[in-house]
């Protein structure tokens, strides 16, 4: 209905406002890491992956939904362990 | 086992507000590690709630492709050298958009669209998102392959650059769009439309990216960056989803507003990458 679109408006709205507030100075050392960190939680599409795999959508929309949910694991999994190894590297080199 | 809706959603805010902090703390040195690894803790909350929706019928199948994703993440993320990483994040992040059209492909191929369409419900809000998702999701795909093959330096590829590139760029953006428009205004045709347009993307993402030079590539794949994260979002208007809502979009923004920061580190212009008119083959300047 429109009233709920809307609220899914205001939520996107909202969460716009506050990624770009989140994002002040940020050190130079910084700026690669924040991307790789960032980029994972984008795979939160992982989410919608697994809801249209593991529904009963039929075979189209099955094979597809299991070919979105290997797809964003390893955006989601590696991003975030790429990430940490980007910190890790930092570290050691202070 | 399933939970009630209402109980996954308030979990969900769980997870959105584990984001928000996630995402702070990678903006500060002493934070860092720990807000990537309360971004890792969100996201592993979101996954086994959402396991646990009632309409996620057969868990196995899903554990597999999961256990298949997260071997192959950790094996790059872990064997790549130091110094590929930038090429690797971009290989991750065109997978994320690869996602995107295909939730939102899976969406039209599914039970639930065909059941609306028949029922001759008015639901062009659900497919301008569906169209969304695709367009911005394919551009991301193809886009950041092939950042990942110019920093990788495959042989197959070289800074293409011809008269009218810039013409044939808008073209296509047109196109897209204007498929796109088809894909909202004949839900019957729904399915023909949306992978043509996904094509058509895909082609763009390619023209956009490939006239760039390789030190600028890091801040194209920032952008690409947010235009997944906007793709995310666009899924989560497809799929009524305000997790992947407020992911999504704090991705997008954070991620633009980066872009941005990147861009003035490295005197470029934000503007030129918006629109693919940065000029090839520009002296390197990298600050990390």
């Amino acid at each position: 209905s429109a009233s709920h679109l809307i609220l899914l408006l205001t939520v996107f709205a909202l969460a716009v406002f506050l990624g770009v507030e989140i994002i002040t100075k940020i050190p130079p050392t910084l700026h690669t890491p924040l991307m790789s960190g960032s980029n994972a939680i984008s795979g939160i599409t992982l989410v919608g992956a697994i809801l249209a795999a593991g529904g009963n959508n039929g075979t189209l929309a099955s094979v597809l939904g299991f070919s979105a949910v290997v797809c964003a694991t390893m955006n989601v999994v590696g991003g975030f362990v790429v990430t940490n190894r980007m910190l890790a590297m930092f570290k050691s080199r202070k | 086992m399933s939970l009630k809706p209402d109980l996954i959603d308030l979990i969900y805010l769980v997870a959105a507000i584990l984001f928000v902090i996630g995402l702070k703390g990678l903006t500060k040195p002493r934070t860092a590690v720990r807000g990537n690894l309360i971004g890792a803790l969100a996201m592993f909350i979101a996954v086994v709630v959402t396991m646990l929706h009632q309409d996620v019928i057969s868990v196995t199948g899903l554990l597999v492709a999961i256990a298949i994703g997260s071997a192959a993440g950790v094996v790059l993320a872990l064997k790549i050298e130091m110094t590929a990483m930038p090429q690797l994040v971009a290989l991750f992040n065109g997978l994320g958009g690869g996602a995107s059209v295909l939730v939102a492909g899976a969406y039209l191929a599914g039970n639930e669209f065909a059941a609306r369409l028949a029922s001759g419900d008015h639901f062009s809000d659900v497919l301008t998102a569906t169209a969304a998702s695709g367009l911005i999701g394919a551009i991301t795909l193809s886009g950041s392959l092939v950042a990942f093959a110019k920093l990788q330096e495959l042989k197959f590829i070289k800074d293409v650059s011809f008269p009218g590139q810039k013409i044939l760029n808008l073209v296509l953006a047109l196109a897209s769009i204007g498929v796109g428009v088809l894909v909202v205004q004949q839900p019957g045709h729904a399915n023909l439309w949306y992978w043509l347009m996904a094509a058509l993307a895909t082609g763009l993402g390619i023209l956009l990216v490939i006239s760039i030079g390789g030190a600028d590539m890091p801040v194209v794949i920032a952008l690409l960056n947010s235009y997944s994260g906007l793709a995310a979002s666009a899924t989560g208007f497809v799929l009524n989803n305000n997790l992947l809502i407020i992911a999504g979009s704090l991705v997008g923004a954070s991620g633009l507003i980066l872009t941005r920061i990147m861009c003035d580190a490295m005197n470029r212009s934000l503007w030129a990458v918006l629109f693919g008119t940065m000029q090839s083959g520009g002296s390197s300047q990298s600050d990390d």
